[in-house]
């Protein structure tokens, strides 16, 4: 045996600035977002929330368990709150310190996309995270715009399932013309950490979507998170990839895309679904996944 | 000191402006769009050192402005109308957060049929968010009621906003003399904001938490007995304000109220011609006078009652309704009355809606109604019929 152990390097940082004691479900998705990504960023940083999990997660009054300055906020304002931090700051000389507005999908593809929206074109030096659980599942899974075709939701029953596709977000920020976009996973806390330092040393808007699973609103069991986050990854179904200045560039290419019914299967929010509809959301995965591998071969570094 | 001729939004400018203020975040609207444009070429040109975000609704002004005054940066927006209804929630928001900003609003009717002129019914409709609330009556008292605003909110037993309310075109596109005080003078009455609370790395709290009803009441309790406190502080600082740049303010101003046998309640630019309507009026030997209410929240209770125990009439105008009952003026001057057991006649004039002249012909009409009519009801002058 060789006796010369290839030695382990840790890319991500032990510290943990988020602290036991949080509120979030088993198997949350979001809960292991956010402990990434201020393991990547420290403690030098002020966050707002608006309504979402987190405003739940991070502890009633008068308990915070992410041990930073935070500011909760209305539904619709998390950019835009966080665009008065970071200029307010950059007013009295501090251009130090990292400012992240943390929402869910209902508070930035829906209500809250006209503030993002703003942020971006102004290009303020911000990041903003969606943490994206595909539902508003703080107030009790009712659909968002980012709920995906063919998923039960609160409001979209089993007989009347969600139809049409999850909102492309991203594109929309690309759009924007935002230095830096990058898709991220839980499953994927490497990549996730090296992404959110990136971001971090660029100045402007930095726009992160990270995918969270959420066994309470996708019926599935706490221990499958993970597993599902990677799931999403290998069938295509949540491409990982950044756009740095208009380029974009894949961060996991996987050599044969998963069938998708291995990721849909594992969840309840999809059990109704015929082979039908199985085949049809296998189509526009992959569909959407060709054109994501044409953005990169016309748009790439 | 410095005298200049401005419009009513560019007194709110300079303001902002001599309140060395170091964040704004606005969106224009007519008709307070002047306001945004002097601000943004004093930050061009270097004149006033502030972030200057160009959001783009007046939801996110407010919502960045919440931001940077969490932050610990003094700020300001200025908005009219439509746009204050569109902040609505985060006018509550920032109040309950304890976020001392100070905001103009140009006041002007809410649609539909479109209307850009005079109405207080955009103001008047967020009386309860926890905004205090000032009309003021001409251009200089714009620019003071900012610095003061600023010293009122920023008391570390207040720490609410405060809303300056100037008249759409009557105050907003009039040009008049506005003296200026120069920076060091204004720096000795109104230091830089120091929060003890802030968004602070080295100091790190989480402000607005999920708040069970465990705690919620007492967080509501402490903001009303705050705005309460508000009213000896107004006094104190519209007493040092004038003390130190010779003009002087109250919560209310009496005008010749003392043997008046008819007192108008008025406020904003219509006390202006009541006052000059009271000087008539008495000439021709009638006991008139005129009692301007500057603050609608905190509401003047004491000063209210001390200045109309002894009138015959109390005649309240408003420039705005609160559908199915009367105007909110007339509604908070009867209920100070009320409370110290004071049931004198009184009327409830609404008058200017929309932007239509009141003049001081409209304060005739007022009196005269009065002088004919039975009270404790409203009267709608100058309406057509």
């Amino acid at each position: 045996m060789n006796q010369e152990k290839k030695k382990l390097t840790i890319t991500i940082p032990e510290e943990e600035i988020m602290q036991a004691g949080h509120l979030a479900c088993q198997g949350c998705g979001a809960a292991i977002a956010m402990r990434y990504a201020l393991k990547a960023l420290g403690k030098d940083i002020i966050l707002d929330f608006p309504a979402c999990c987190w405003s739940v997660i991070d502890g009633p009054f008068p308990y915070s368990a992410t041990q930073v300055p935070l500011f909760h906020t209305a539904f619709e304002t998390a950019a835009a709150v966080a665009s008065g931090i970071t200029n307010g700051i950059q007013a009295i000389g501090n251009d130090h310190t990292t400012v992240m507005a943390w929402a869910g999908d209902g508070g930035t593809f829906d209500i809250g996309i006209q503030a993002l929206s703003g942020a971006a074109e102004r290009n303020d030096n911000l990041i903003y995270t969606v943490y994206d659980n595909e539902a508003y599942m703080n107030t009790g899974i009712q659909r968002s715009s980012a709920t995906p075709h063919g998923a039960w939701t609160t409001t979209t029953p089993v007989k009347h399932f969600k139809k049409g596709e999850k909102k492309d977000i991203d594109s929309i920020l690309v759009a924007h013309g935002i230095p830096y976009l990058a898709t991220t996973s839980i499953a994927y806390a490497e990549d996730m950490v090296k992404k959110y330092k990136r971001a971090k040393e660029i100045r402007g808007t930095k726009f992160m979507h990270v995918f969270a699973p959420c066994p309470t609103g996708w019926k599935s069991d706490p221990a499958m998170t993970v597993k599902l986050a990677k799931l999403a990854v290998e069938t295509g179904v949540f491409p990982l990839y950044e756009v740095v200045n208009g380029k974009y560039k894949l961060s996991i290419k996987p050599k044969e895309l998963k069938p998708v019914e291995e990721y849909l299967k594992l969840q309840g929010r999809f059990k109704h679904l015929q082979k039908d509809d199985i085949d049809y959301i296998q189509k526009k995965v992959i569909e959407k996944w060709e054109i994501l591998l044409k953005k990169v071969e016309m748009f790439g570094e | 000191m410095k005298k200049v001729v401005i419009n009513g939004d560019f007194a709110a400018s300079y303001g902002a402006l001599s309140a060395e203020v170091k964040f704004i975040a606005a969106y224009p609207i007519t008709p307070q769009t002047l306001v945004v444009e002097k601000l943004s070429e004093l930050v061009s040109d270097g004149e006033l050192k502030a972030s200057f975000v160009k959001v783009e609704s007046e939801h996110s002004a407010m919502a960045a402005c919440m931001g940077a005054e969490a932050a610990g940066v003094r700020s300001f927006t200025a908005t009219s109308s439509q746009g204050l209804l569109l902040m609505s929630e985060v006018l509550h928001w920032s109040a309950r957060a304890r976020l001392p900003i100070v905001m103009s609003n140009v006041n002007r009717a809410v649609g539909p049929g479109w209307s850009i002129w005079a109405d207080d019914t955009d103001s008047i409709s967020q009386r309860d968010t926890g905004w205090m609330q000032v009309y003021v009556e001409n251009n200089q008292e714009v620019y003071d009621a900012i610095l003061m605003g600023y010293k009122i909110s920023e008391d570390p037993g207040i720490l609410l906003p405060t809303m300056v309310n100037l008249d759409a075109f009557f105050l907003s596109h009039t040009s008049e003399i506005v003296e200026m005080i120069d920076t060091e003078d204004v720096r000795k009455f109104l230091p830089p904001y120091d929060p003890k609370y802030k968004l602070d790395v080295n100091d790190p709290h989480a402000f607005g938490a999920l708040t069970s009803p465990e705690y919620y009441y007492e967080f509501t309790v402490k903001i009303h007995k705050a705005m309460i406190k508000a009213k000896r502080k107004i006094q104190e600082v519209g007493k040092e304000f004038g003390d130190k740049f010779g003009r002087y303010y109250d919560m209310t101003e009496a005008y010749k109220t003392e043997d008046a046998d008819i007192i108008l309640v008025t406020h904003g630019t219509i006390a202006g011609t009541a006052k000059e309507t009271v000087d008539r009026l008495r000439a021709e030997g009638k006991k008139v006078g005129n009692l301007k209410i500057r603050y609608l929240r905190p509401f003047p209770d004491e000063q209210v009652y001390e200045h109309l125990k002894n009138a015959k009439k109390i005649v309240v105008v408003d420039r705005s309704i609160s559908y199915g009952k009367e105007g909110a003026f007339y509604s908070e001057t009867k209920a100070s009355l009320f409370d110290y057991n004071l049931f004198v006649p009184t009327y409830g004039m609404i008058a200017g809606l929309g932007g239509r002249d009141v003049s001081i012909q409209t304060i005739r009409e007022i009196v005269k109604t009065a002088e004919d009519n039975e009270p404790n009801k409203i009267f709608f002058i100058g309406e057509k019929k």
